[in-house]
């Protein structure tokens, strides 16, 4: 500054008035000048996008609206010249965009299905109602529960072999407890007849397949050699493991246990509510569709891609090497096909590949298939968020005792899963659209139900296609800017004060 | 600055333990030979120019960091892989970072409860009576409900040392605490810490406040090139120090 001229001196003995604003920038008028009209070229511009914008509005509200046929028994009504949309068709044929073929009287369940999916989910989604905790335990237990039984009927073959099998799975989980309870060295130490026993009955299990003798078929009744063989064995593993956990010492190891019953009785709660007969007529999954198989298929894959992203997103992201390459060769198979194989690949080859006799059904092979292609992407896009997270946080958290996964859940996923939210949401937006894709291994979506419709020959007409492409676009539409909307205000809510 | 820390009672317990220990970042040899024994109830300064490996040496005595040769005990406990001796440690051993780490989506009290209660299975209450005793003695209970992004750097530093502090820990590791500080801000930090050497913490710092080091600290480490070149009393440190690399960097950075 020394270079500047030394200004005079200056002393304001009196405040400068506060003014109001000038016209521009308050009220309509105001907007309007400042926004559309601020010089000549834009001006312009707004007039011609203005009447370009009037111009479409007009063409599709009169289509849809003014010379629409709004009453009608058949297509007689709409084949006139000059009418517009075919809306008669579309009320006659909604309960079928709604259900599928599912049998007329039994809709009502449907119905409930949806009733009590709302009832849930309106509450878990308001912020301020309380709760939550039991709220999502309804809704991520119990709800999938009552959907299954009330849309098939329930009364599923559960057959001897299928709870000896739950046995195993449970008894092979508690061969590994120690090592939950433990950590991972001192875990094998005290477990390491539990495991050579649990191996060899896995080594059993897998050689019964193979070997296949149907003397021994003969001798156990209806169940397998091999199962036989590995419960006896892998049973014996686990007890050793909950013996290992009774013995010791320490809370974490009575709690890893308390869960693991909790696990097993669920489990087994499960299954004998599944085989339950609640006097349901049975309808198999052939008969869904419309807007029940997309919602079905959407609500499925949105529910498991999210934990599954996660997961796979830690694994890549993790220091154990085997952990690390199984997530990405599990991420980058799934990506690098399309969803149209991997429907394909579920519906007709993956029975090529299954013990005969095991038979999935169609639609849940299509949910695996979804829900797995899904969780590809949503680990992607939780990558990102990790990645975001400053290395301090970890440290910080690491520095306190907090374990690795107590660090991830309650320090770094909810600061990255929000960061992530646009990209979850646009992940959940696009796999509810591409659910349509599923109408090619024959299951019928909405989508392709309102194709179906619009061929029926008692209604077609010029006008009857586009009546059901429009009305079902508004169908996907609204459950898609719904989704938007509120992930909007989610993270509009979670942003107060958080700035760093 | 204000007097000297008095009456601190060094016991002739070993708190922290390094031997022999060296440290690599793939090809570079960033921490050589390190040996350092410290006492319960010492107050350790540790300076040196930047990329001497100071910081990398306290990051090293919570496992931030893993050292590949020697051995570092911190309270009798060995660190090597095993998970479960690191919690052990870091459970004992509080930590203050340059850049504050608060946790952002939680508010302050959220931040002092978190540790207290999913590592020390506390109650909530208990742990939130704790925290509010630490905001105190901090001097911002005021500020418990707001979120680390609502108070100013002074506060955050402050906000973090509480944090560490409702682990009770038995050393405290800062990590040029004052650094990202405006200078107004850096004299309530110091303040904080000086209570806390008073009260007997172990405390090891890296710091380039030579104010704090002369009030505080009974031992300076000054450190180059990954070794350690010298340590001794404040007083002789500063006023005659006997290598020529501590000469010039106290020339630089005593003006």
């Amino acid at each position: 500054m020394s270079n500047a001229p030394e200004t005079s001196a200056y002393l304001r003995t009196e405040d400068a008035p506060l003014l109001p604003a000038p016209i521009s920038m308050v009220g309509i008028q105001g907007w309007i000048i400042a926004n559309l009209f601020p010089t000549v070229g834009n001006g312009i511009v707004s007039i011609l996008a203005g009447a370009f914008l009037v111009w479409i509005g007009w063409g599709v509200l009169d289509w849809a609206l003014f010379s629409a046929v709004w009453s009608g028994e058949n297509r007689e009504v709409c084949a006139v010249e000059g009418a517009g949309a075919c809306w008669p068709f579309v009320y006659s044929r909604f309960a079928q965009w709604i259900y599928g073929f599912y049998p007329i009287d039994q809709r009502w369940r449907v119905n409930i299905c949806f009733l009590v999916g709302a009832a849930a989910l309106i509450p878990m989604l308001m912020p301020s109602m309380p709760h939550k905790k039991w709220n999502a335990l309804f809704l991520l237990i119990a709800y999938p529960l009552i959907t299954l039984i009330l849309l098939t009927g329930g009364h599923f073959t559960m057959s001897a072999s299928a709870f000896l099998n739950a046995f195993i799975i449970l008894a092979l989980v508690a061969t590994f407890l120690p090592l939950v309870a433990f950590g991972i060295e001192e875990g094998i130490q005290s477990n390491r007849i539990g495991f050579g026993l649990a191996g060899f009955g896995i080594l059993v299990w897998l050689a019964s397949f193979v070997i296949g003798s149907s003397i021994w078929h003969s001798a156990l009744g209806s169940f397998s050699p091999g199962s036989v063989g590995a419960a006896i064995f892998i049973g014996a593993g686990g007890l050793l493991g909950i013996g290992q956990l009774r013995g010791a010492d320490n809370a974490s190891g009575q709690a890893v246990l308390r869960n693991w019953l909790i696990a097993g009785a669920v489990v087994f709660g499960l299954m004998l509510i599944l085989k339950m007969d609640f006097g349901l007529q049975e309808v198999e999954t052939s008969q869904w569709g419309g807007l029940l198989v997309t919602l079905v298929v959407a609500i499925t894959g949105i529910v498991a891609s999210l934990p599954l992203g996660i997961l796979l997103a830690l694994g890549r992201r993790s220091k154990m090497p085997i952990v690390k390459t199984f997530s990405v060769i599990f991420i980058e198979a799934w990506r690098g096909v399309p969803l149209i194989t991997v429907l394909f690949m579920a519906s007709v080859m993956l029975p090529l590949f299954l013990p005969e006799g095991v038979n999935f059904d169609k639609l849940m092979r299509a949910l695996i298939g979804v829900a797995l292609f899904s969780s590809a992407y949503m680990a992607e896009v939780v990558r990102g968020g990790l990645q975001a997270i400053p290395k301090g946080q970890y440290e910080a958290a690491q520095a306190l005792g907090l374990s690795y996964w107590k660090v991830m859940s309650l320090i770094v996923l909810p600061q990255a899963l929000k960061i992530v939210i646009p990209g979850i949401v646009n992940s959940f937006i696009s796999l509810f659209k591409d659910t349509t894709l599923v109408s090619i291994v024959g299951l019928f979506d909405l989508l392709q139900i309102a194709t179906t419709t619009s061929n029926d020959a008692k209604w077609a007409s010029p006008q009857t296609g586009s009546t059901a492409y429009f009305s079902a676009a508004l169908m996907f539409w609204i459950f898609c800017f719904g989704m938007s909307r509120y992930s909007l205000f989610i993270e509009r809510r979670l942003n107060t004060g958080h700035k760093r | 600055m204000a007097e000297a820390v008095k009456n601190v009672h060094v016991s002739d317990e070993i708190a922290i333990q390094i031997i022999a220990m060296n440290k690599w970042y793939g090809e570079f040899h960033v921490l050589r030979d390190i040996n350092l024994t410290v006492y319960r109830g010492e107050r350790i300064v540790i300076c040196g120019p930047s990329g001497s490996g100071k910081s990398t040496l306290i990051r090293c005595i919570n496992r931030l960091e893993e050292h590949q040769k020697g051995d570092i005990l911190v309270d009798g406990i060995p660190l090597t892989n095993d998970l479960k001796k690191i919690d052990e440690v870091r459970r004992e051993v509080g930590m203050v970072f340059q850049h504050f780490n608060l946790f952002p989506h939680l508010t302050v009290l959220e931040n002092l409860t978190l540790a207290p209660i999913w590592v020390r299975k506390m109650p909530k209450k208990d742990a939130e009576a704790a925290a509010m005793k630490y905001l105190e003695r901090v001097k911002i209970p005021e500020q418990a409900k707001k979120y680390p992004g609502q108070l100013s750097g002074g506060q955050q530093q402050r906000v973090a040392i509480a944090r560490s502090l409702c682990m009770n820990p038995k050393i405290m590791l800062f990590d040029e605490p004052t650094s990202a500080l405006d200078p107004e801000m850096i004299k309530e930090v110091l303040e904080v810490m000086v209570d806390l050497a008073q009260s007997g913490m172990t405390m090891l710092c890296v710091t380039h406040e030579m104010g704090f080091a002369r009030q505080v600290a009974n031992r300076v480490i000054f450190m180059d090139q990954g070794q350690i070149i010298e340590q001794n009393s404040p007083k002789e440190f500063f006023e005659n120090p006997k290598s020529e690399r501590t000469k010039l960097f106290l020339s630089q950075i005593l003006h």
